[in-house]
């Protein structure tokens, strides 16, 4: 059974290119636009891995992140932040919250799968 | 009358007397009322640096040289005009530390350093044995000459007679009997000594009575006065050259070099330290000894230049030393009674000394050179021992007893070949080593432990070769070739021309080289490397002494310790019952009943540390200390922390304090300023945290994309096309952003490019609409434009105002929705200038968005189902552009109902200023 | 606080005047055979510019300054 991923960012150009990218590696993919959609999607689809950007309308990646492990349900989802402020404070901030992993943008495709496959055991 | 036993009782009463005070005064002090919290007793104190030089050697030097004996007196006037700075330092840094002598204060200075303390005290020891061998050599030559009285023959050289024989042995084991009857009678933390001082200050009011008394005699006596002397002298061509100038021999640099000596001297020495410094009980009396002090030596001086004329006149061809001629002419009168109280002054002048200096040296030997050694190599026995004070007691007696033979070998060695003025002269430059790692120390946070071993050493070594070495030459004991052909046969190493240079005296000549050799060290191996932890620590201890540096030590601590441990050891050094009492006040000025409780605290601590110190010197307190109490060390930088919080904390309430209501004021505008500018620096921050965050969005897409491309050359050619076209446009998307960056900057930092001219404004609107018709087309909006015409003209810039008009009317379309939207564009006339409106019917803007769409990157996307593609810089940059022209952009709106961005520009009459600014 | 600083800039002026009239170029003048008050001119002059910032000295830290 393939491997289930949301990709939650409100950049509608590079959720293409990752869901592209993803469907490509024979990933199960899902997207949401904003932080309420991602963290009703995780809750209905149950994905292994949540790849979360930072600065979303309604609901930031902080919060949602934050969110996701507060619910002891989700403590297997795995979540990778995503954002483009790649300064520590934020990246520790994210890591602090509970996320599994951290990537700026913009980021390399083949370290994105590295990454994403480290994440899911794989 | 004046037969040997006379003379041998009076002098023994005379010190019996001393003593007598010196016991009072202890016992006075103890009770509490103190003899010599006087500051004419303290300013007498200090005349202990008139000793038999200034006594019998000055007349000698005056023989020879004319006024030239003066400079060693004018300088230490000159540093008492500074006393009060440098001097008051000086007590502030030994009260608040327990420092009792200058090994000790340099030691502590540069680290708590064993090895410098113990530096400092060899120097000291050999520095002073000449000085102390000059009061034997004027001591047992007066003692010989009264004892030939009524004749007068000069004594005949130690160094031919057996030791058993000379008289100045005994003399040495006298005073070496007498000064530890005076100083170590017992042990006290701050090591002082209040019947010391007490008696000494009587010596001096003696020795300037006698010696007054033998001038007026001279003068008035045998002379008919000043003006009679001077007279006989001018008559006299041998004579003349001494009332005339300063001697050719010495010059001006040699007059200069030993009024900076001198006044080096003062500070250094380490008797006058002990007396100026350590025994000080009040710091006002400094302002007494100010002038006081001086106006003793400016006394003591008048009739020194008639006595060694009258001597000259009066002994002509008789070979009498000059040295001896305060004695001798009184003794040629037969005036048996001057003879003896001149005898009794020079005693007081060279035993005032000897003490003194002794006990200061033997203190030094003690804290800083026999305790490191018994700390290093005997601590086992050390710690098990319960009381140690009296073996601290031995120390110091056994030290002071090895000083005063020493002095005597030297005096054996080299006493004969030098008067005594070049005698003490060695002496001076000796100590004049200190100055660099002193006066630096005080002022200057830079120096470091290296830097003072290397500057102490480099001098003590050239004071050695120029000075010390061509003394012994002098007297025979090292070949006559080692000062004319120099060390090795090398002319160059001649110590007295030292690398060729000549035309100075022999003092300038070692003062020039050493103290050029040791402050060249001392300031660049300081240089070196930044100063340690501990050097850091005692430097903000040393330089900021006279700001109020409180606790400054305790809070530079952080350990722990048990009170009865601390107690105990404090005890096994000065005696248990001293340290129950010591440690009983302490608990008493803190407000506590009792300290047997729990764990001390880092100021008890610091209390206990500074007790010892008093006894055994502060480099071994802090080692005893450390042995019972667990330290945490601390960093460099935590120290430096403390140190600046604690500065800060000092500056802050000495400010207020003095501030009035108007400086706390500026104060706090200054502060609201600050926080104003630190609120700038925030929101720059962000602001470059939001362009970096918007620049690398679409900087994500096209990497992505371009890396899916080149990944995959097998790519569907439909993906592959709209891959490139997406790339496409989000490198569009990027290049906007960067445009309007830049342009945001430009406007913001006010080096834009205004181009103003009178512009018919429905003009520029019907334009703008033409211009984005196609957008309109897409989304198959209808546009209403509602275009007065003859509106008068403003004043603007043309592409500028098409650049706000083409955001508005896109930022309108791009909210429409798809068939059904509508745009209307108005403009009107107001009193002062035109408003043209741009009204949507879109989904409209909440309330508390409607002023942040104006700020940077503040797109408010999160009403909208999707985000907006612009770039968040649109409006702002509409609304500088139209501000600039003194209008007003902004806009209203009922969410669902649309919305209505206005703005506003003044006619073009109303607006020259605006735009010319 | 003021009265402290006044005494203490006094006190520096007492010692740059001694440094000035205990040395050479001041020194010289004087140094040459002369007499005054029956007084050989570079004794007299030593002595009396000594007393005269013994004088300095004792006026800065005695004196109260209203």
């Amino acid at each position: 059974m393939s491997k289930r991923i949301l990709i939650a960012d409100d950049e509608q150009n590079i959720v293409i290119s990752i869901e592209f990218l993803l469907r490509r590696e024979g990933f199960d993919v899902l997207v949401a636009a904003d932080g309420e959609e991602a963290l009703a999607s995780v809750r209905a689809e149950r994905p292994d891995l949540v790849l979360l950007d930072v600065m979303m309308p309604k609901m930031n990646g902080f919060d949602v992140c934050q969110a996701l492990r507060a619910d002891p349900d989700l403590s297997g989802t795995r979540i990778l932040m995503l954002t483009a402020k790649g300064r520590d404070t934020e990246v520790s901030k994210g890591l602090g919250l509970g996320a599994d992993g951290y990537m700026t943008k913009p980021f390399s495709t083949k370290e994105l799968l590295t990454e994403v496959r480290k994440l899911l055991g794989m | 009358m004046l037969e040997a036993p006379v003379v041998i009782t009076a002098a023994l009463l005379y010190l019996g007397l001393l003593f007598a005070v010196a016991w009072w005064g202890d016992r006075r002090a103890d009770q509490g009322k103190s003899i010599i919290a006087n500051p004419t007793i303290y300013a007498l104190s200090m005349a202990v640096y008139c000793t038999t030089w200034t006594f019998y050697g000055s007349v000698g030097r005056a023989a020879v040289s004319g006024i030239g004996f003066l400079p060693v007196y004018l300088g230490p006037t000159l540093v008492m005009a500074l006393g009060w700075f440098v001097l008051l330092k000086m007590i502030r840094i030994v009260k608040a530390n327990r420092i009792t002598s200058i090994a000790d204060f340099i030691s502590s200075r540069y680290g708590k350093s064993h090895l410098l303390g113990g530096l400092v005290t060899v120097i000291a020891v050999v520095g002073i044995i000449p000085y102390i061998a000059l009061q034997l050599k004027a001591m047992s030559s007066t003692v010989s000459l009264l004892l030939s009285y009524p004749e007068i023959v000069m004594p005949g050289r130690s160094a031919t007679m057996s030791v058993a024989a000379d008289m100045s042995f005994y003399i040495a084991l006298i005073l070496a009997a007498f000064t530890i009857v005076f100083g170590t009678r017992h042990l006290d933390a701050t090591e002082r000594h209040e019947g010391m001082v007490a008696a000494i200050a009587l010596e001096s009011g003696v020795k300037l009575v006698a010696f007054l008394a033998v001038g007026v005699f001279v003068t008035y006596g045998i002379y008919n006065g000043l003006g009679d002397i001077f007279e006989h002298v001018a008559t006299h061509p041998d004579l003349r050259h001494l009332v005339s100038a300063i001697p050719s021999g010495q010059g001006y640099t040699g007059w200069f070099a030993l009024i900076v000596l001198s006044a080096m001297a003062l500070l250094f020495l380490p008797r006058q330290f002990q007396v100026a410094v350590v025994e000080n009980v009040n710091e006002a009396h400094l302002k007494r000894a100010a002038w006081l002090f001086p106006l003793y030596l400016l006394l003591i001086n008048i009739f020194v230049l008639p006595i060694a004329l009258g001597g000259l006149l009066h002994f002509a061809g008789q070979g009498v030393d000059a040295d001896t001629f305060v004695l001798t002419l009184p003794m040629s009168q037969r005036h048996e009674g001057l003879t003896l109280l001149v005898f009794i002054g020079g005693l007081s002048a060279g035993t005032g000394m000897v003490i003194v200096e002794t006990i200061a040296l033997s203190t030094m030997v003690c804290n800083d050179l026999v305790m490191p050694l018994l700390l290093r190599h005997k601590r086992q026995s050390l710690e098990e021992s319960k009381d140690l004070s009296g073996l601290l007691l031995g120390i110091r007696r056994g030290a002071i007893v090895a000083i005063l033979l020493l002095g005597y070998l030297y005096f054996r060695l080299a006493g004969e070949a030098y008067a005594l003025v070049a005698i003490g002269l060695i002496s001076f430059s000796a100590v004049a080593q200190f100055a660099p790692a002193m006066i630096g120390g005080m002022y200057w946070r830079g120096g470091t432990r290296g830097g003072a071993l290397a500057g102490l050493a480099a001098g003590f070594v050239v004071w050695g070769y120029t000075l010390l070495l061509p003394s012994f030459a002098k007297s025979g004991w090292l070949p006559a070739a080692f000062l004319t052909q120099g060390m090795f046969g090398i002319e160059l190493l001649r110590p007295q021309q030292l690398f060729g240079l000549s035309g100075l005296d022999e003092i300038s000549h070692c003062l020039f080289w050493s103290l050029f050799a040791n402050i060249g060290a001392y300031v660049g191996v300081s240089l070196l490397r930044p100063p340690m932890v501990a050097e850091a620590t005692q430097a903000t201890v040393f330089v900021d002494a006279l700001k109020d540096t409180g606790q400054l030590g305790a809070v530079l601590w952080r350990g722990r310790a048990k009170v009865s441990d601390l107690q105990g050891l404090v005890g096994r050094f000065l005696g248990p019952a001293r340290a129950q009492a010591a440690f009983a006040a302490y608990a008493r000025r803190q407000g506590r009943g009792k300290l047997v409780t729990l764990e001390a605290d880092a100021q008890l601590v610091q209390f206990a540390e500074s007790l010892l110190a008093g006894a055994i010197g502060s480099a071994s307190a802090r080692v005893m200390v450390a042995s019972v109490a667990k330290e945490e060390p601390l960093s460099i930088d935590e120290v430096m922390h403390i140190l600046d919080e604690a500065s800060q904390l000092r500056t802050y309430s000495r400010e207020l304090e003095r501030k009035s209501r108007e400086l706390t004021a500026a104060t706090l505008e200054l502060q609201e300023a600050n926080e104003r500018l630190q609120e700038l620096d925030r929101v720059k921050d962000d602001i470059m945290s939001s362009v970096t965050h918007e620049l690398r969005t679409p900087l994500t897409s096209i990497r992505a994309f371009s890396e899916l491309l080149r990944d995959d050359p097998k790519m569907h050619l439909a993906d592959r096309e709209r891959f490139l076209g997406l790339i496409v446009s989000e490198a569009e998307r990027l290049t906007r952003l960067i445009n309007q960056t830049l342009d945001l900057a430009k406007i913001e930092s006010g080096r834009a490019d205004w181009n103003g001219c009178e512009l018919d404004l429905k003009e520029v609107v019907e334009q703008s609409i033409a211009a984005t018709s196609q957008l309109f087309r897409e989304k198959e909006a209808q546009v209403d434009v509602d275009l007065p015409d003859n509106l008068p003209p403003i004043l603007a810039d043309r592409d500028r105002l098409i650049q706000v008009m083409l955001n508005l009317l896109s930022n309108a379309v791009k909210f429409l929705a798809p068939g059904t939207g509508r745009v209307r564009v108005g403009l009107r006339a107001l009193a002062d200038g035109l408003e043209v409106s741009v009204t949507d019917n879109g989904p409209g803007i909440r309330p508390a968005d409607q002023e942040l769409i104006f700020e940077k990157f503040r797109q408010v996307g999160d009403t909208m189902t999707a985000k907006p593609s612009g770039t968040g810089l649109g409006l702002p940059i509409s609304r500088r552009i139209v501000e600039h022209f003194g209008g007003r952009l902004w806009v209203e709106s009922v969410p669902g109902e649309g919305a209505t961005f206005r703005f506003t520009l003044p006619f073009a009459e109303a607006n020259v200023e605006a735009t010319v600014a | 606080m003021h009265r402290r600083i006044l005494a203490g800039d006094r006190l520096i002026a007492a010692f740059l005047v001694g440094c000035a009239l205990f040395n050479y170029p001041l020194l010289s003048v004087f140094d040459r055979h002369a007499v005054i008050f029956e007084l050989p001119l570079v004794y007299a002059y030593v002595f009396a510019a000594w007393a005269f910032v013994i004088g300095l000295m004792a006026w800065a830290v005695e004196r109260r300054v209203k």
